[in-house]
């Protein structure tokens, strides 16, 4: 090596599925988006489980991962990513949210550590905004 | 005091099979982290022993298909594995969406593979500039086989050679005639020729055309590239697709090839190490020197030429050294 550091190296981000929900429109978008604003975006997509999560962001070395779900069941596998990543010493990397989230459990998932839950309606913009300032800076 | 005591943290730690520290140091190696070249060069003597297999071609031939076929295979014998795969960089945003671990299945917890996705970060060729060295971290790590995918390739990217033993071209049907096979670029790297989605109509054709061109002539080093044809979609010919694969690590072997590539491509790496400093220094001394920067005024007035300032920058920074 011994070449010059890139001033910022970008951003690495892991957008994910957990579970049984076929619909993955939304996260492609959220992806396409981080994208445009420079990040890579490994996309594993649909049927997830949050071991195989917890796996790839350990392999990818990721700064921020994004979880959607538009099943009903994030309350059930949410925790369970948030608590893997403790287990596995990634409790540093940031996790948000996306998907049909009613605003009593989005309170609740924030409470356990989720740093932001995007609704329907939310822009692109404010996803990227958020995800640039909560994403672990390279150490 | 253990072989490894004397390795620096993250070095220990990888070869310790810290799964985090292996994937930490190969970001490092991405960025170009200079805090990383105490591990870098540490871990260089545990390296060589993986066998690196390319697999590139067009996009959408189904190289990650196959690259999760020929992984449940080699873990079925035992063998650790390692995967990267390379995505392009948007040279507008400079991000990327690196999907290919959709195609990938795996044992949740396997510790017998490890997959990174890699983005090109504006490097051409088809795969990433760090893309051989973070081969060699996988190989440091302990990993047998190390299957890397390139971007979907065009007909010029053919940069894998400068990373694996053994490439693999995937095609697929109706791809165009039997006069492209004689096309120069892609169709000249290939060690291994496999036409894939073989459940589809004219594989049959488009392998036969690819036997015609490898029954042509053996490559300059006497190997005559094998043609198998392979199916995803209902799993047929990955055995035999490795069973290729194989005999042409054999051949590197047995012909002392395999030394002798390395030895090439070390060679170009270690002049690539070497012109990436001059470059920088010559840049940073035209910056700084004022008799240096006074050519550029020279050069802009057209009272000396490209030719002589060159001579005279190369000369300056040389005596320096």
């Amino acid at each position: 090596m011994g070449r010059a550091s890139t001033p910022a190296p970008p951003i690495r981000v892991l957008i994910a599925k957990p579970g049984l929900d076929g619909h993955d429109r939304g996260a492609k978008v959220v992806a396409r988006a981080l994208r445009d604003a420079g990040m890579e975006v490994i996309y594993v997509g649909l049927r997830q489980t949050p071991e195989s999560i917890v796996d790839s962001a350990i392999e990818e070395d990721v700064d921020l991962i994004g979880l959607s779900c538009l099943s009903g069941a994030h309350m059930a596998l949410f925790p369970r990513v948030l608590n893997l990543l403790k287990a596995k010493r990634l409790g540093d990397v940031p996790v948000f949210a996306g998907g049909i989230i009613p605003d009593e459990d989005a309170r609740a998932l924030k409470k356990i550590g989720i740093r932001a839950v995007f609704g329907p309606g939310t822009t692109l913009e404010e996803i990227v905004t958020t995800a640039r300032r909560i994403a672990r800076s390279h150490a | 005091m253990s072989p490894t005591a004397r390795l620096p943290a993250a070095a220990r730690a990888v070869v310790g099979g810290d799964r985090r520290a292996l994937a930490r140091l190969i970001t490092a190696v991405e960025n170009h982290d200079p805090a990383a070249l105490p591990d870098l060069r540490a871990l260089y003597r545990r390296t060589g022993k993986a066998r690196i297999i390319g697999l590139t071609g067009p996009l959408g031939v189904g190289k990650s298909s196959l690259i999760n076929g020929l992984l449940a295979l080699l873990r079925a014998q035992g063998l650790k594995v390692g995967v990267i795969a390379v995505d392009p960089s948007s040279p507008f945003s400079g991000g990327s969406v690196l999907g290919d671990r959709v195609r990938i299945e795996r044992q949740v917890g396997d510790a017998g593979v490890f997959v990174r996705s890699m983005a090109s970060r504006g490097h051409t060729g088809g795969v990433a500039a760090t893309t051989r060295e973070v081969c060699r971290l996988l190989d440091a790590f302990g990993l047998d086989v190390i299957l890397v995918e390139t971007v979907g390739s065009g007909q010029v990217d053919v940069e894998i050679r400068e990373v694996a033993t053994t490439s693999v071209v995937v095609l697929v049907p109706h791809l165009g005639d039997e006069v492209q096979s004689l096309k120069a670029g892609l169709f000249e790297i290939a060690d291994v020729f496999c036409v894939n989605k073989a459940d589809l109509a004219g594989a049959d054709l488009a392998a036969k055309d690819l036997s015609e061109l490898v029954s042509l002539g053996a490559n300059p080093e006497g190997w005559r590239p094998a043609v198998v044809t392979t199916s995803t979609q209902t799993g047929t010919g990955l055995d035999v697709l490795w069973s290729a694969i194989d005999a042409h690590e054999q051949f590197l072997d047995t012909k002392d090839l395999r030394r002798l590539g390395e030895r090439r491509r070390l060679a170009r790496e270690i002049v690539a190490l070497v012109r990436e400093r001059v470059g920088r220094e010559l840049t940073e001394a035209l910056d700084r020197d004022p008799d240096l920067n006074r050519l550029l005024d020279g050069l802009v007035a057209r009272t000396i030429d490209p030719y002589a300032a060159a001579d005279r920058l190369y000369r300056d920074v040389r005596g320096k050294g």
